[in-house]
């Protein structure tokens, strides 16, 4: 097989600050084939497409192109090379054309400006190479995501890219905008294209695969060509043996509900339909749930919905009885549901405040001596919960962005629990923290439960499923599609989340 | 295909020896500072700059742009921006005056002249009612402030107009008889030889202080201008917030309307013409940031300060009028890349 190989990567390591996201791993592309790389979040997926499509440079490794080592200095040099990446986000300009976008910053000059019509035939020309309908003067924003990334992936085409790299194409796509994608990808296979493709879908990728490689925690454990695999060897490399995240605390199966959700459905905002559809749920006090799910199976807008920032198109949210489905935030805090949210520095943290503002804001009222603030309370209140959920920092008046990840979790955490609720919604509670931090807050979720907190978190990867939760929920598209006790295998709840299933 | 990321991994952290960094106080200092060389500058420059009755006829004319900076700080603080407040003083100035005249009720045949004191209650209410429709455009229906205190800046001055025909009310003394003297004390009295202006000044910063500081409702309105999202999830009640931080401003360009047509006599419908731009650059020079979340009142204060005495000292050294805009706004500017290199070296976002 090494006679085809046209880029690999050698002994590649990447370190961002303390933290080793990549510990010297070799990796091939070979010609004419998708070569699909598999791992959990933060196994270092992505660092590994960003360091051979130019995003960032390696610590120590090097590539070699055809044989030859290359360095990128930047995504501009290496297209240059024939390398594009096509990110899980796309970067067109909506605004533009799609002949505009195709040709932005490198514009044919005509005599009197740029050569329009040149660009416009080119593009047709991809379209065509495609066959996609696309019409070359359609600004992106009329189009569907999937005619997006047809788009993107014709604009690197047109650089004459050897390599195409895929992130996460078809996480927001249509099935049958996903079999469009693949038809394509086939296409650019039969014309001599190499692919790395990465997505969580497993079985989906499976379909499109040639070559499988498998990341875990840095490292790379496995690989080999398709027809020697199947899924559960996939899965099998990916989950190993991890991190001890804890065990479920003791629960009184007794107790009434605290929180009910009844036929609850949710608009989606961009499309037509619906985030969440006639989802029913009831969580009782003490309780851990789980809520496993790909992206976009509705989540993040259930847990939004439920903490009053996104309105329920019908359903009722129920408190101990009470229906809460018209009260706003702050009422909902008071009568103890609250949300940590999924993007810390977008929702969670007031960037501008240190660390002890931002722990007492969302329970500010509860230390006010009649109009005033009273200091000695608001002191009392931030060392008790800088102690509580064990934030590490100068002091309470340091600046909250001087603090890492995990600690402004714990801070996000700790401003939630000075409220005393008793219903914590936490959104991929560990996303972009490192593994002690994450067990630290599993723990401290587990503690509260203990003393009665219903606690209902989200997370994309399994092995915090098992971890401290009574029961865990797997939503697919906006319905719960299957329910689990904690004695649960790993492989049983990804194949229920639809990773195992495509349309 | 996208911009290249780059990771320092050595972020910046204040550590200690910046601490005892004199670049570093004179940079978070500088408001201070620059008022300091101002005075010091004009007082070489010209004999009669540093003498008692010269900084209290500077700090009344201070305290009409300090009321007016005052109260763009709160709505600055949220991240937004008060357009309108010199239309406002206007269109408050001339509802006083208006006030003052009299209020004819045609069906009972009488003229009402309320007495001084409800005139400055009905005009500050003028003033907080503007800034409540303010208010609610930006909060509830979404406005960009920018767009929404834009139009209040033609709205009021067009009803100002309106409300005079484009002339002025002269006539602010009242009459005895009428039981309505007394609108010229707050433009001329003193109380211990400080001008009825510049105590309203005081008044009116101070509350602005222990609101910002000392209440539950000053730690939400720095939340909403540091992060609105964060801020709303964290149970803050931010429209009612952004609502009120316009109806303060409205206030305080109401309190500036009273003041300034009571020390000119006379209440003009073209009065406080671009006066929203010195407020603004008042809060600026006092350190504010003007995406929100950052600012003091004793920093607007001193902001204030700097430009109304740069203003007066450049009258007195008999610097044109024309280099004196050049100079305000050389300040500006350095005020805004002051306030760059303070928070640029903070803040990764």
């Amino acid at each position: 097989m090494g006679d085809n190989v046209v880029l690999a990567a050698r002994h590649i390591a990447k370190s961002f600050g303390g933290v080793q996201a990549l510990k010297g791993v070799n990796f091939d592309v070979h010609a004419g084939q998708v070569t699909t790389l598999f791992g959990e979040n933060g196994a270092g997926k992505s660092t590994l497409m960003k360091i051979l499509s130019g995003v960032i440079q390696p610590t120590a490794g090097e590539i070699l192109l055809d044989g030859q080592p290359v360095e990128f200095e930047s995504t501009t040099d290496a297209s240059r090379h024939g390398v594009s990446i096509i990110h899980q986000e796309l970067s067109l300009a909506p605004n533009l054309s799609v002949r505009d976008n195709i040709f932005l910053g490198r514009e044919i000059p005509g005599t009197g400006g740029v050569d329009y019509a040149e660009e416009t035939r080119q593009t047709r020309a991809l379209m065509e190479d495609l066959e996609e309908a696309i019409d070359p003067l359609a600004p992106v924003d009329s189009l569907r995501l999937g005619q997006q990334q047809i788009v993107e992936i014709a604009r690197a085409l047109s650089v004459n890219s050897r390599i195409l790299i895929m992130d996460e194409p078809t996480s927001a796509l249509s099935a049958s905008e996903v079999e469009v994608l693949f038809g394509v990808i086939r296409e650019l296979k039969s014309r001599g294209v190499s692919i790395v493709y990465i997505s969580h879908h497993l079985e989906e990728a499976l379909q499109v695969t040639d070559q499988a490689v498998v990341l875990r925690d840095g490292n790379m454990v496995a690989s080999a060509p398709r027809d020697e695999i199947d899924l559960p060897w996939i899965v099998q490399k990916m989950v190993g043996s991890h991190f001890d995240l804890g065990t479920p605390p003791p629960l009184n199966p007794d107790a009434d509900p605290v929180l009910e959700i009844r036929d609850l459905s949710i608009r989606m905002e961009a499309a037509g339909g619906k985030a969440v559809n006639d989802l029913n749920l009831s969580v009782r006090p003490g309780e851990i749930v789980c809520i496993y799910g790909l992206m976009g199976a509705g989540r993040t807008e259930l847990l939004e919905c439920l903490a009053g920032r996104v309105p329920a198109e019908h359903g009722q949210i129920l408190m101990r009885g009470e229906d809460i489905s018209d009260m706003t935030i702050p009422e909902r805090i008071d009568n103890g549901l609250v949300l940590v949210p999924e993007d810390r520095q977008r929702d969670g943290l007031v960037q501008t405040m240190s660390v002890g503002e931002n722990l007492s804001l969302a329970s500010i009222l509860d230390f006010c001596r009649r109009a005033f603030v009273s200091d000695r309370l608001e002191r009392g209140i931030v060392d008790r919960a800088i102690k509580e959920v064990t934030v590490k920092t100068d002091g309470p008046d340091a600046p909250v962005t001087s603090l890492s990840g995990g600690n402004q979790q714990k801070v996000v955490i700790g401003k939630m629990l000075a409220t005393s609720p008793s219903v914590m919604l936490l959104d991929e509670p560990s996303r972009g923290i490192d593994v002690g931090a994450k067990g630290e807050v599993f723990r401290l979720l587990a503690q509260h439960a203990e003393d009665g907190l219903a606690v209902i978190y989200s997370t994309s990867e399994v092995e915090e499923c098992i971890a401290i939760a009574h029961r865990i929920i797997v939503m697919n598209r906006g319905r719960i599609a299957a329910e689990f006790s904690n004695d649960i295998t790993k492989e049983e709840i990804m194949a229920a989340s639809g990773e195992a299933v495509i349309a | 295909m996208e911009t290249t990321q780059t990771m320092t991994e050595n972020t910046a952290q204040p550590s200690a020896w910046q601490r005892f960094n004199p670049g570093r106080i004179l940079l978070e200092g500088r408001a201070f500072f620059a008022l300091i060389t101002i005075i010091v500058v004009f007082s070489l420059l010209s004999p009669h700059y540093f003498t008692v009755s010269n900084f209290l006829t500077m700090s009344s004319h201070v305290a009409i742009f300090g009321l007016l900076s005052v109260g763009m700080l709160m709505v600055i603080l949220t991240g937004g921006i008060d357009l309108s407040v010199g239309s406002v003083l206007a269109v408050s100035g001339v509802f006083a005056g208006f006030l003052m005249q009299g209020v004819e009720i045609e069906s009972a045949g009488v003229i009402l002249y309320p007495p001084v004191w409800a005139v400055a209650v009905l005009t500050i209410a003028f003033g907080a009612f503007i800034g409540a429709i303010n208010g609610v455009l930006v909060a509830i229906f979404k406005v960009p402030a920018f767009v929404a205190t834009l139009g209040m800046l033609y709205v009021a001055r067009g009803v100002a107009l309106l409300m005079t025909n484009g002339l002025t009310f002269n006539n602010l003394g009242g009459s005895a008889e009428l039981g309505n003297t007394g609108f010229d004390w707050l433009g001329f009295n003193r109380i211990a030889g400080v001008p009825i202006g510049v105590i309203i000044l005081a008044l009116v910063s101070l509350v602005a202080a222990l609101l910002l500081s000392r209440t539950a409702f000053g730690r939400w309105l720095y939340a909403t201008g540091g992060n609105y999202r964060a801020a709303e999830l964290s149970g803050v009640p931010t429209r009612r917030v952004t609502i009120s931080v316009y109806v303060f401003s409205g206030m305080c360009a109401a309190i500036a309307g009273i003041v300034l047509s009571s020390q000119l006599t006379s209440a003009g419908p073209t009065a406080g013409f671009t006066y929203e731009l010195t407020a603004i650059a008042g809060v600026v020079i006092g350190g504010a940031a003007l995406a929100g979340g950052r600012g003091t009142v004793r920093g607007t204060l001193l902001g204030a300060f700097v430009i109304g005495f740069l203003a007066d000292g450049l009258v007195i050294i008999g610097v044109s009028e024309y280099w004196q805009q050049v100079f305000t706004g050389a300040v500006i500017v350095l005020a805004v890349l002051l306030n760059s290199l303070e928070y640029g070296g903070r803040r990764k976002t």
